[in-house]
């Protein structure tokens, strides 16, 4: 039995080790300083940082949530990049390496997810619910990392002492979340154009009555009338549902974190910190899963 | 009653409200795709995908309520005197 355990110890990888050793320093420090001085304040829309922009709207400087989804395209494009490096070297040498076989595992996954939903249009459509899924995915673990939200200056507001983070959680802003649920809504209607023509513009604008309705139809030219007025609610409350079931998750999920690490600092967070990872996947999901399900069905006429 | 309180209350109820409804829809959901899992084992990766889906909208709910109590205890707003 001790043979197979010393074995095992040589075979510990760095990494392992690495992370062994990370958790012992968490619960030391957690020992000596058990919690937090003070709960810092709390804002629901993203700070400002102080330095302007030439552009409207940001002269007196831009939110910290803008570094934070810049910094997201970079890291998406860069491995895109990497991607199509690693692509041509395949074809020339025909051997994949292994950063390689992990995307196409994922896309294929992905791919294979969409066909259940979107049958024949998944190529059409796969582009822009693929982009929803990795932007938000990236944003979301992206706020999880150390130091967003906590490295900052200190800036004075209506005479306290305000903590203002270089980086915020991208989506952890309704701006963002509203941004990103504006796009899947206008884009739902472009599907529908694409895919119906202008058929597709009677779902709003019906004022037609079946022909053998005789004296009803009046009754029921106003009655179709008025479900497109309806489905115009509908499209515009599916933006609202949208932006704030993202922002709601990712900010409660940091309000979350900052109130359990003051609380009982560094070991008590862990947990919460694989939640959110959970939370960050399964909202990217359901986000792009949701806007797939709108695009199919605004495809066919119903 | 002080205005403090009364944003503290406020707070409390809302979460505690909202959280109601969700959390009998989670659990009816959950309690439905564990009895199909149940007759039907070998579809459980797909009932799991799609249970998870369905539970993230109801959870959505009580999100809202949960963004609506953290609204009432962190955004400041001047009381009326």
């Amino acid at each position: 039995m001790t043979e197979t355990a010393q074995k095992k110890k040589k075979k510990l990888s760095p990494l392992v080790a690495l992370g062994i050793l990370l958790a012992l320093v968490m619960c030391v420090l957690g020992l000596i300083f058990p919690r937090g001085r003070e709960l810092p304040v709390i804002s629901m829309a993203a700070e400002r940082i102080p330095i302007p922009l030439p552009l409207p709207g940001f002269q007196e400087g831009f939110p910290n949530t803008l570094p934070t989804a810049l910094l997201t395209s970079l890291v998406l494009s860069v491995l895109a990049l990497v991607y199509n490096l690693s692509a041509r070297r395949a074809e020339k040498t025909g051997r994949p390496n292994r950063f390689l076989v992990a995307v196409d595992a994922l896309f294929e996954g992905l791919y294979s997810f969409v066909e259940n939903i979107a049958r024949d249009k998944t190529r059409a459509l796969l582009p822009l619910v693929a982009t929803f899924f990795f932007f938000i995915l990236t944003a979301n673990w992206m706020g999880l990392l150390p130091g967003v939200g906590s490295i900052g200056l200190y800036e004075e507001h209506h005479g306290e002492r305000v903590l203002v983070p270089f980086f915020r959680g991208a989506n952890a802003d309704l701006s963002t979340t509203l941004a990103l649920a504006i796009i899947s809504v206008i884009a739902v209607q472009v599907v529908g154009l694409r895919f119906q023509g202008p058929r597709y513009l009677r779902k709003f604008f019906n004022f037609s009555a079946p022909p053998n309705s005789g004296a009803l139809g009046p009754v029921l030219r106003i009655a179709n009338g008025f479900a497109g007025l309806l489905e115009i609610i509908s499209e515009v409350s599916k933006i609202f549902s949208f932006a704030f079931r993202l922002f709601g998750n990712i900010f409660a999920g940091e309000v979350l974190l900052i109130v359990v690490s003051f609380l009982a600092a560094f070991v008590a967070t862990l947990p919460f910190m694989g939640l959110e990872l959970f939370v960050g996947l399964v909202q990217a999901l359901v986000f792009s899963m949701l806007s797939l399900v709108f695009y199919t069905m605004a495809t066919h006429h119903h | 009653m002080e205005y403090e309180a009364a944003t503290q209350i406020a707070a409390a109820l809302a979460i505690g409200l909202g959280g109601m409804m969700p959390a009998l829809a989670i659990g009816l959901m959950a309690s439905k795709a564990m009895e199909a899992i149940g007759r039907n084992p070998e579809s459980s990766g797909n009932i799991l995908t799609n249970m998870i889906l369905a539970i993230a909208f109801a959870e959505a709910i009580a999100i809202y309520a949960l963004v609506v109590a953290l609204a009432i205890k962190f955004v400041p707003v001047t009381p009326l005197h």
